[in-house]
C-alpha cells in the first residue's frame, strides 16, 4: 500500500543560514503510530511544520495521501490535524467556541455533536464554557488536541503532546491516541519520553542533526539492537574482575557485589553457560541472578552518540 | 472556496467585538458626541454656515469618516496582530484556506464593524443636528469602500508590526493626523491657497469630500476624483496584501 506521507530529499535552511534539515527521506505508513525521537534541536518541529504548511521547505518534496503539499495544498492540509509544541491558545474564547472555530477553518460545517464527543473524549466537557485562559497548562494542551481533532483529520501530528500533562492524564491520552489509531488515523508524534514511544508507537524514527538516522518497526528495532543484561549478585565482593574472565564483556559494580554480563539475545551462543562454569571453577559464588532487556532509551542514547 | 473557514473567521472576529462591545462602540460614540458639543454647539455658533450647510450638519460626514478610518485601521490591525503575537496564527496558516479567504474573513469582519460604527455615529449625530442625505446610495458606497480599504490597511499594518508600539504608532502618527487634516472640521476651500495644494496630497481629503457630497451635494474636489482616489487606495492595499501572502512575508519562515 502507498505510504500516506512520502517525504523526499527534504532540506530546510532558515533565514539565519542555519540548516535544520539535511535531506530527509521518510515514508509513513497508513494507520500507524510513528514516534519521532531526537535530541533538542534535531529538526523534529521543523519537519512537522513543513508538512503542515507552516514553514517552507528549501528543497525536496512532500506528498500527503498523494497530494503534493505545495501544488495541491488544499487537499493535503484538509487531511491533517496539528498539535503544536508551544501552548498557543486564544485566551478569551470559551473552550467550545475555539474548538468549533478550528473545525470551520478546516472547511467542515458546524457539528455540535462531533465537538461534544471530542471534548468528552478529552475530559474537557465540564470546561466547555470556560475561557481558555482560565484553564491549567495540561488542560490547554488538551484544548489544542481537541482543536486538531475538530475536523476529523486522517493524519494527526502531535508535537510533544504530553509535555506538562500529569501521569494519569498521560495514560488517558495514550489510550485516546490508541483509539484514534484503531479508527484508522495515522499518528506522528514527537516525544522526549522514551517510555511513551515504547508504549504507543508502531514505528520509531530517530532524527538527529537534521538527518533521519533510522526508521524501524518498534519490535524489530528492539530485537535487532536489544542487548540483554545478566546481573549476578556475588556472595563475596570482588576487588577486580579476575584475569581469567577478561575475555567476557563484564563490568563490576562499584561495591564489587554485582557482576553484569552483556550479551546479544539473538545469538545462538549467549555464552552464559560457559561463563557460569568458569565462575564456578574460580570459586566465585553468587546468590542471585537476573536478566533484563535494554530499553529503547539505551538504544536511543547509544544511537545518537554513535552518530554524533 | 472554503466558505466554512471564511464564516468561522468572520464570526470569530465579530464575537471579539461583541466581547469588547463597550470599548469598540461606546468609545467612538461618546467621543463623537463630545465633538458635537465642543465644535458644533460651542464653536459652531460663530460660523453661520459652510457652503450653505449649518456648521453642525457640515461636521457630520467628516466625523463619521474620521471614526471609520481610525477604527478600521486599529480594529483590523489588532485582529490579525493578536494571533500572530499569541502564536495562534499557526492554525490559520496550516488550514486549507487561501490568502483571499483569510483576508475576506478578517477584513470583512473589521469592515462590518466599521460600518455598524459609522451608522451608530450617524444616529448619535441625529440627536444633535438635523441633516439630510441627498445621495443615499453613494453615501453607503463611500462608507463601505472606506471601511474595506482602511481595514485592509489595518490588516497590512497588523502583519508588518512586530511589536505593540509599531501597532499603535502608525494610527497615531499617520492615520489620525491625516484624518484630522483631511477636512473633517472644515472645507479645504477655507485654507490659504498654498495649504489647499498641500491638502490635496492627503488621501483623506478625497474621502471626506466625496462622503460629504453624498450628504449635501457639495464637494471640495470633484466626486469622480474622490471615487477614483478611494478605488486607487483599495487597489494599492489589495496589491500589498497579495504580495504579503505570495512571499509569506512575516508569516512563514
Ligand atoms: N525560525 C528559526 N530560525 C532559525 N533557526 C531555527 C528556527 N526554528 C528552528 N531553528 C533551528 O533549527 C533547529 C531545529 O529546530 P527544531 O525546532 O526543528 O528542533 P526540535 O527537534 O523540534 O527540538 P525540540 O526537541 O527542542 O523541540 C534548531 O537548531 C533551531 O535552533
Ligand atoms: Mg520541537
Amino acid at each position: 500500500m502507498q505510504p500516506i506521507i512520502e517525504i523526499r530529499g527534504l532540506e530546510k535552511t532558515y533565514a539565519s543560514g542555519f540548516q535544520a534539515l539535511k535531506g530527509v527521506d521518510l515514508d509513513i505508513r497508513r494507520g500507524e503510530i510513528l514516534a519521532l525521537l531526537g535530541p533538542n534541536g534535531a529538526g523534529k518541529t521543523t519537519l512537522i511544520s513543513i508538512v503542515c504548511g507552516l514553514v517552507r521547505a528549501t528543497s525536496g518534496s512532500v506528498t500527503v495521501d498523494g497530494h503534493d503539499i505545495v501544488r495541491d495544498w488544499r487537499a493535503a492540509r484538509a487531511l491533517i490535524g496539528l498539535v503544536p509544541q508551544e501552548l498557543t491558545t486564544e485566551a478569551f474564547e470559551s473552550v467550545r467556541a475555539t474548538v468549533s472555530f478550528s473545525r470551520g477553518l478546516f472547511g467542515k460545517p458546524p457539528d455540535p455533536a462531533v465537538i461534544e464527543r471530542i471534548l468528552k473524549d478529552l475530559s474537557l466537557w465540564d470546561k466547555r464554557d470556560t475561557k481558555v485562559m482560565a484553564l491549567s497548562g495540561g488542560m490547554k494542551r488538551r484544548v489544542l488536541i481537541a482543536k486538531a481533532l475538530s475536523h476529523e483529520p486522517r493524519i494527526l501530528f502531535l508535537d510533544e503532546p504530553t509535555a506538562g500533562v500529569d501521569v494519569e492524564l498521560r495514560r488517558g491520552m495514550w489510550e485516546m491516541i490508541g483509539r484514534l489509531r484503531d479508527s484508522g488515523v495515522t499518528i506522528i508524534l514527537t516525544t522526549h519520553y522514551i517510555e511513551e514511544a515504547e508504549e504507543m508507537a508502531d514505528s520509531i524514527g530517530v532524527i538527529s542533526g537534521g538527518r533521519i538516522i533510522l526508521v524501524e518497526g518498534k519490535a524489530a528495532l528492539m530485537e535487532k539492537l536489544g542487548k540483554r543484561l545478566l546481573t549476578l549478585s556475588l556472595q563475596n565482593p570482588l576487588d577486580a574482575i579476575p584475569a581469567e574472565l577478561a575475555g567476557y564483556p563484564l563490568t563490576l559494580s562499584d561495591d564489587g557485589r554485582e557482576l553484569v554480563y552483556r550479551f546479544d539475545a539473538q545469538h545462538e551462543h549467549t555464552g552464559i553457560a560457559g561463563l557460569l562454569r568458569k565462575l564456578g571453577d574460580h570459586g566465585i559464588d553468587f546468590t542471585n541472578l537476573r536478566t533484563e532487556e535494554s530499553s529503547l532509551e539505551e538504544i536511543f542514547v547509544s544511537l545518537v552518540k554513535e552518530r554524533a | 472556496m472554503n466558505i466554512h473557514a471564511i464564516r468561522a473567521i468572520y464570526i470569530f472576529e465579530l464575537a471579539r467585538t461583541w466581547r469588547t462591545l463597550f470599548q469598540s462602540i461606546a468609545g467612538p460614540v461618546i467621543s463623537t458626541s463630545l465633538y458635537f458639543i465642543v465644535f458644533g454647539a460651542a464653536i459652531g455658533g460663530r460660523f453661520a454656515s459652510v457652503e450653505g450647510v449649518s456648521y453642525g450638519a457640515f461636521l457630520v460626514p467628516g466625523l463619521v469618516m474620521m471614526s471609520v478610518l481610525t477604527e478600521s485601521v486599529s480594529n483590523a490591525s489588532f485582529g490579525i496582530y493578536m494571533p500572530r503575537y499569541s502564536g495562534t496564527i499557526y492554525e490559520v496558516l496550516s488550514a486549507p484556506i487561501s490568502a483571499f479567504e483569510t483576508v475576506v474573513g478578517y477584513v470583512g469582519a473589521a469592515a462590518t464593524k466599521s460600518i455598524i460604527l459609522g451608522t451608530l455615529i450617524l444616529l448619535t449625530a441625529r440627536l444633535f443636528v438635523e441633516f439630510s442625505i441627498v445621495h443615499p446610495f453613494w453615501m453607503i458606497a463611500f462608507l463601505v469602500l472606506t471601511s474595506v480599504t482602511f481595514s485592509l490597511l489595518g490588516f497590512i499594518l497588523g502583519i508588518w508590526a512586530n511589536g505593540w508600539e509599531k501597532l499603535q504608532i502608525v494610527p497615531m502618527l499617520i492615520v489620525t493626523p491625516l484624518a484630522f487634516l483631511g477636512g473633517s472640521f472644515y472645507s479645504i476651500t477655507m485654507l490659504p491657497p498654498f495649504w489647499q495644494k498641500v491638502a490635496l496630497f492627503n488621501p483623506v481629503v478625497y474621502l471626506v469630500s466625496g462622503f460629504r457630497w453624498s450628504f449635501y451635494g457639495t464637494a471640495d474636489v470633484p466626486v469622480a476624483l474622490s471615487l477614483a482616489m478611494t478605488a486607487l487606495l483599495l487597489v494599492i492595499c489589495l496589491a500589498v496584501v497579495w504580495w504579503i501572502f505570495r512571499t509569506g512575508y512575516r508569516l512563514k519562515n
